[in-house]
Order: structure tokens, then sequence, then C-alpha cells
């Protein structure tokens, strides 16, 4: 099962009536098992392409191959749950064929057990973004994509959900694409990094880290980091 | 409690009132209410009450339905919107009893002449806020439902429905006063029962107690209504959201 991203080109008119181009050559594949990164300064487009890969947006130049029938899974910035349901019944709705003891499994590590029969507007941001990644497991994605599921949680809180993201992406075979401006996150749990320019959006460099992921010595990380810095992204 | 001590209140002004008027313009309670009684045990009272209650459910069904539905439509679909629009600015502002009356001279003096055109009092009210719920639905939960694809139908109810219900409420809340006084006039111009037809007959006989007999007999069973359905209905609805005052 494979992923192929070919997006030549995608533009926006803005309010005023012009022309913006967003995207300007976004390709490579992703295959399941692996995770992919998207990192680039904020505001140059990722959330576009992750948009066009969800199928949410069908106005661009370019090719997209998804196997047929692949299931997504999709945590947006935002939570996006349904305030007036439950937190069970949230995640329910989306995945209606999921058992009770699999949903049970992915609460518990998801530390979500206690606040089953809670209303999302009496969580905190931090356990939103805890319900809608147990959302988008729960219906057992072929395809996972991950908009910025840590940003603006607090350092710790944000360790353990990576933790916990790490442990359900190794519990089946999954293609995910996950979004971040935070090289630490894409460096602790990425296969393959993808760098991208500003507006317009093109692929600067790829990272491939070969190394497994629970194999990532905090030595390992800082190299990688360092590395990449070297490469001085920000100017190319 | 609160409630008793208001009612007590408004017993004691009306009395007062008709000691200073004087019993002939404004009869006093036990008049009103033995006028009440009287209707009661022929079995007029309850006779015109359920007729009167029978229109205004049709009626109100009628336009929360279609109205609902062609707000809806309005809201999504720009054509529609624009085709819709004209229509809707002229019922909105056509004054209720030139519908009544064009509906009894173009279908007779029938009952689906009366339904009708209550239905069609209401109507536009339902089409306006239905549209302004629908044009205030957030697409990121639509994009969440397309994603996950969940399918339209349970789409609808789970993400669209709740969205939609304050409006509903607030539809059913505006139309529901609406359609009560609608169907009055209604019954005056052209049914032979129902209350309406029956203030129209205590009017023309200037029969005073009879006539407050049937409005406040009327109005109490509209009262009875709201607090025993629409409001348990509202509070249901918003039980998700954190308490408000």
């Amino acid at each position: 099962m494979q992923l192929e991203v070919d997006i030549e080109s995608k533009a926006f008119e803005n309010a005023a009536g012009e022309r913006q181009d967003v995207l300007a050559g976004i390709n490579f594949t992703l295959s399941a098992g692996e995770i992919g990164v998207l990192v680039g300064p904020s505001g140059c487009g990722k959330s576009t392409v992750l948009r066009i890969l969800a199928g949410l947006d069908r106005d661009y130049q370019g090719h997209v191959a998804q196997p047929a029938g692949a299931r997504i899974g999709m945590v947006f910035q935002e939570p996006r749950l349904l305030p007036w349901r439950s937190v069970e019944e949230n995640v329910r709705l989306a995945a209606p064929q999921a058992d009770d003891a699999k949903l049970a499994a992915l609460f518990t590590i998801l530390e979500l057990n206690a606040h089953r029969s809670h209303f999302p507007g009496e969580l905190s941001l931090g356990l939103a973004r805890r319900v809608a990644l147990a959302r988008a497991f729960a219906v057992e994605p072929d395809f996972l994509i991950l908009d910025e599921p840590l940003a603006s949680l607090d350092e710790a809180l944000a360790a353990r959900l990576r933790e916990q993201i790490a442990i359900l992406v190794a519990s089946r075979s999954v293609m995910t694409l996950l979004v971040t401006h935070n090289l630490d996150d894409a460096v602790r749990l990425g296969d393959r990094l993808f760098f991208l320019s500003a507006r317009p959006a093109k692929i600067l460099h790829v990272e491939t880290i070969d190394a497994p992921r629970a194999a990532r010595r905090e030595a390992d990380v800082n190299e990688i980091k360092a590395a990449i810095s070297r490469l001085d992204l920000a100017n190319m | 409690m609160l409630r008793l001590l208001s009612f007590v209140v408004f017993l004691a002004t009306w009395w007062i009132a008709s000691l200073l008027a004087g019993g002939a313009k404004l009869p006093a309670p036990p008049v009103v209410l033995a006028a009440a009684m009287t209707e009661a045990r022929s079995g007029a009272l309850f006779l015109n009450l359920g007729a009167t209650l029978a229109r205004v459910a049709l009626a109100f069904t009628l336009a929360m339905t279609l109205g609902s539905a062609i707000g809806y439509l309005m809201g999504r679909v720009r054509l529609a919107n624009r085709l819709g629009d004209p229509w809707l600015i002229l019922l909105l502002n056509l004054p209720a009893l030139v519908v009544i009356v064009l509906a009894y001279i173009w279908a007779g003096l029938t009952e689906v002449a009366a339904i009708a055109a209550i239905a069609i009092n209401k109507l536009p009210t339902a089409v306006v806020t239905l549209r302004e719920g629908t044009r205030a639905l957030d697409a990121a939960l639509d994009e969440m439902a397309t994603v996950f694809a969940i399918p339209r139908w349970r789409a609808f109810r789970h993400v669209i429905l709740p969205q939609l219900a304050p409006y509903i409420a607030a539809a059913a809340r505006s139309g529901l006063s609406l359609v009560w006084k609608i169907v009055l006039v209604a019954e005056l111009l052209g049914r032979p029962n129902g209350v309406g037809f029956e203030i129209g007959v205590a009017f023309q006989l200037f029969d005073i107690p009879l006539l407050l007999a049937y409005s406040l007999s009327f109005a109490a069973v509209v009262l009875i209504i709201e607090a025993a359905l629409v409001q348990p209905f509202e509070a249901r609805l918003s039980r998700w959201r954190p308490r408000a005052a």
C-alpha cells in the first residue's frame, strides 16, 4: 500500500481577486508503516497539502494516487469535535464498526477512560486533542493525517502524547503524514522528513532517518537536528 | 411559587378593574368562571378548544416541516435562495387577513382553506430562521464528516441537525405564537366552530362573560402547552451547553 503525491501547483484567489500561488511542487511517496513529516515555516501551505490529500480540496494541478478505498483518519489542527455529543459518541460516530474491546484499549492508551461521558466543552485543549486522536485511530485508518497534533501543548504533555502516537502507529501498519513546525517532534516521530520552502511551497530537502523510532537515543535526536540545521534550509 | 403569586396579582387586578369599570364592561372573575363552567358542562368548550387545537397542530406541523426544508435548501443552494427570495419577501409582508380571505375565496369555506391559510402565514418566518441557521453551519465540522466518510444521513442527524436545533426551536417558538394569533382570525371569518368562531358569536351578542371565558381558556391551553411541551423540548436540546443564567 502506497501513497503517491505529485502536486505541481495550487493557487488560491484571495478576497481582492488576486491569484496567490501556495504550492509549487510537492512530490513524494509514502509506504505503509512509514511516518512522513512535513516541516516548514508557518503559513507555507502545509495544511493545504493535507487538505488535498484528505480529499477536501480537489482544485489543484497534479496528481495524487491513493490506494482504492483507503480509510482516512485525520486529526485537524483544532480538535473539531461535536460539542453536543459525548467523548465516546464522538469517537463512535466516526468509527461505528469499532468494537468495545478495541475502544477500551484506545481510551486506556490515551488516558481518556475517565472522560468517556464528558462533553467536549468540559475538556481542556490537551484532552480534546487526545479525543481527536482517539477518533482518528478508532477508524483503523490506512492513511493517518495529523495536522500539528501537538501544537500549543506544554512540553511534558506533548512528550506523552508523542509517545502515545508512536505506540498507536506501531500497533498497526498505516501510512502516516504528520505536519509540524517543531523539528524535535519531527525527528522523534518521523521516518522521512520533507522540508518545505516558504510560499509557494516546494520540497527543499528530504531527510531519511533509518534508526527505528524506539531506538533513537537523545544523542541521536540531537545529532540529526544539528545535521539538519547545518543545511541552513531557511536560506535556501 | 412566584408564578402563583403573579397569577394572584393578575386576578386581583382584574377584580379591582371590574369594580371600577362596572360589571357590564368587565365582568368579575366569578361571572366569567360561571360562563366557562356552563360551556364546559354542555361540552361546547372542549369541542371548540379541540377544534382550534387540531387546526393549530396541523397548520404548525405543515408550516414547520415545509418551512424548515425550504429554509435549509435556501441556505445551502445559492440558486434556490435567488429564486426563493422574492417570494419570501412577498409572503413575509403579506397581511394575514389577505391570505385568509383569498384562501376562503379560492378554496371555499373549508377546513383545508383555513389550515393552508394559517400555514402560509407562518411559513416565511420559519424559512427565514432556518436559512440563517443553515448559513451559520460550521464548515469545519462538515469537513470532518467528509474526511471520516460519515454517511450522509448520519452526518445530517449528528452534525447538521444539532447545529440547526436552536434555530428550529426559535422558529417553533415564534411560529407557535403567530399561529395562536392567526387561527382565531381564520375561524372567525370562515369556520362554524373553534374558539375564534365562539368569540365572534360572543362579540355579536355582546356577551362579554362568554367572550372572556373562551379567551382565557384558550390562554390557559397555550400556557400549558408552552410549559409542558415547548420548554422541556428546549431544555433537552441545550443539555450539552454549559449552564447559562
